[in-house]
């Protein structure tokens, strides 16, 4: 691998930037691998980075139908922050943005991680007791956080409505300084070509179609290119988690739905932070070409197909106009659904399933992009020791026969 | 955005005066305390989620706030039947009705 650096800007420069080489191998599949993953998003190729770089385990592919980071990866809203209600997951999260503050030089890849904090407006008065609490349980675990007045929240962000008069007056707000965006597209490729400098196989264009066992442990994966036999098959597929489940004839506590987003054209730079409203619902941010990226909410019912309801779109964008009445003229350049697979408590599950040598990593619903480097992590390391890592435990599958739910719906800063 | 016609109404409306009421046909066990824990988890929590078509309950909220079941496919978002509540799950005829 070729490192990226000004003296090889200037190099390549010289040559007029004709000789550049590839990011990553585009390899045949070989017969059988250690471990194969399957899914080539931000957090398969997160695992197959970490599996190599922390655990030395090198015979790995990662198995994507499309193209490396082609699903959820590419169709969130970018955001990162930590500032979850309960431990299990607050320690899981701010344990990731721990790894995004340092990920850029890690994979010698600019992640473009953008810490410009992260803003939760409470319109009512219990809106702002949650925010109260949720703050204070943040500042326990170690986690920063404020809590804002709206005369905080409008001097830092001027273009925000916090008139008394507006239908749902901003009453203050939480504030997470580590928090804030990066670029999407950057993690798959950073974790892609730092995997592939390891010499994990990234096979594109290989659709699984079907789990192959031999008394109850895995044998391998089959696909469209061929039967390709591994130890371990780890299932990283944001989306499809259930479609694979079936494959292995098992069933899993998950809904599929689709999640939309959408751009605008680019702007100038007028907002410097990420602001997020549950009452109103609707998340906004400014990328660095100037789009303001705008989340909306899940459909209310399952869905496999890559768009989402028109409804929740007007509700979104009448949201963003009772906040920003600047935006009310801004056009939309571009809007698009991604899969996201929503468990009964809205935290992933992590870890082994019935069959011997089959793990999952799902159901990260709407929130897994800011999980990306933290789920790849303590799922490398799961696969690497055959047991839970210690901040994955709690997200075992068996949580769902045991009770000992993880309720983040609504805790969590959005809720949808 | 989806159109469905409710049974009781029969009226093509848009999905915004109806709600999703999740998977249908799930029967709760007759007897829940002689389930293990598994079992139990398994009818609250576990779902068939398909790919395709899916069995699901509908709510006509802005309307006759009456249930009613829905075959719609998952992909297509096509609505292939609409069947008031009560109707035994046509996939499974020999059932009782949840």
């Amino acid at each position: 691998m070729e490192k990226y650096s000004l003296p090889s800007l200037f190099r390549h420069a010289s040559r007029h930037h004709e000789d550049w080489p590839r990011a990553w191998r585009d390899p045949a599949p070989k017969e059988a691998y250690d471990t194969v993953i399957v899914g080539g998003g931000g957090h398969g190729l997160a695992t197959a980075y970490y599996l190599a770089s922390k655990h030395g385990v090198t015979d790995v592919a990662v198995v994507e139908k499309g193209y490396l980071g082609g699903g959820n990866t590419g169709r969130n809203t970018t955001i990162v922050r930590s500032n979850y209600l309960r431990d299990e997951a607050a320690h899981l999260y701010d344990f990731s943005l721990g790894l995004w503050e340092g990920l850029s030089q890690e994979l010698n890849f600019n992640v473009m991680f953008s810490p410009r904090g992260a803003m939760n407006l409470g319109h009512t008065l219990q809106e702002m007791r949650d925010i109260e609490r949720r703050v204070n349980a943040n500042r326990l675990n170690g986690i920063d956080g404020e809590i804002l007045t709206t005369a905080q929240v409008q001097k830092r962000v001027p273009l925000l409505n916090c008139s008394p008069k507006s239908r749902y007056p901003v009453m203050g707000a939480s504030w997470q300084p580590r928090g804030g965006i990066a670029r999407h597209d950057a993690v798959a490729w950073g974790y892609a070509r730092a995997a592939d400098a390891y010499g994990v196989d990234l096979l594109q264009q290989t659709e699984v179609t079907g789990i192959r066992r031999r008394n109850g442990a895995v044998t391998g994966i089959e696909t469209s290119r061929g039967f390709i036999g591994a130890r371990n098959v780890a299932c990283v597929t944001a989306g499809n988690s259930g479609v694979l489940a079936r494959m292995a004839g098992l069933r899993l506590p998950i809904e599929s739905r689709p999640l939309q987003a959408l751009v605008s054209e680019p702007l100038k730079p007028c907002l410097d932070t990420v602001v997020m409203s549950n009452a109103v619902h609707c998340y906004i941010s400014q990328a660095d070409k100037g789009d303001l990226v705008i989340g909306a909410g899940a459909d209310g019912y399952n869905g496999y197909g890559q768009r989402g309801s028109f409804r929740i779109i007007e509700h979104t964008l009448s949201a963003v106009c009772e906040l920003f009445p600047a935006f009310s003229r801004v056009r939309m350049n571009r809007q698009w659904g991604g899969i996201v697979d929503i468990c009964p408590d809205a935290c992933p599950v992590i870890g082994k399933t019935p069959v011997e040598g089959l793990y999952f990593n799902c159901g990260w619903g709407t929130g897994g992009f800011k999980a990306t480097p933290g789920s790849g992590y303590v799922f490398a390391d799961t696969l690497a020791n055959e047991r839970p890592h210690p901040l994955a435990e709690p997200f075992a599958l068996d949580r769902f026969a045991s009770g000992a739910l993880i309720d983040e719906h609504g805790a969590a800063g959005v809720a949808h | 955005m989806l159109h469905i016609r409710c049974p009781y109404c029969q009226e093509l409306r848009s999905e915004e005066e109806f709600s999703n009421a999740g998977e249908a046909h799930i029967r709760r066990p007759p007897d829940p305390a002689a389930l293990s824990d598994a079992e139990w988890g398994d009818y609250l929590h576990f779902r068939k989620n398909p790919r395709g078509p899916h069995r699901e309950i509908w709510v006509h909220t802005a309307g006759c706030r009456r249930y009613f079941n829905v075959l719609r496919d998952t992909v297509s978002y096509e609505i292939l039947e609409v069947y008031p509540a009560g109707v035994p799950d046509p996939d499974a005829p020999g059932e009782p009705t949840p």
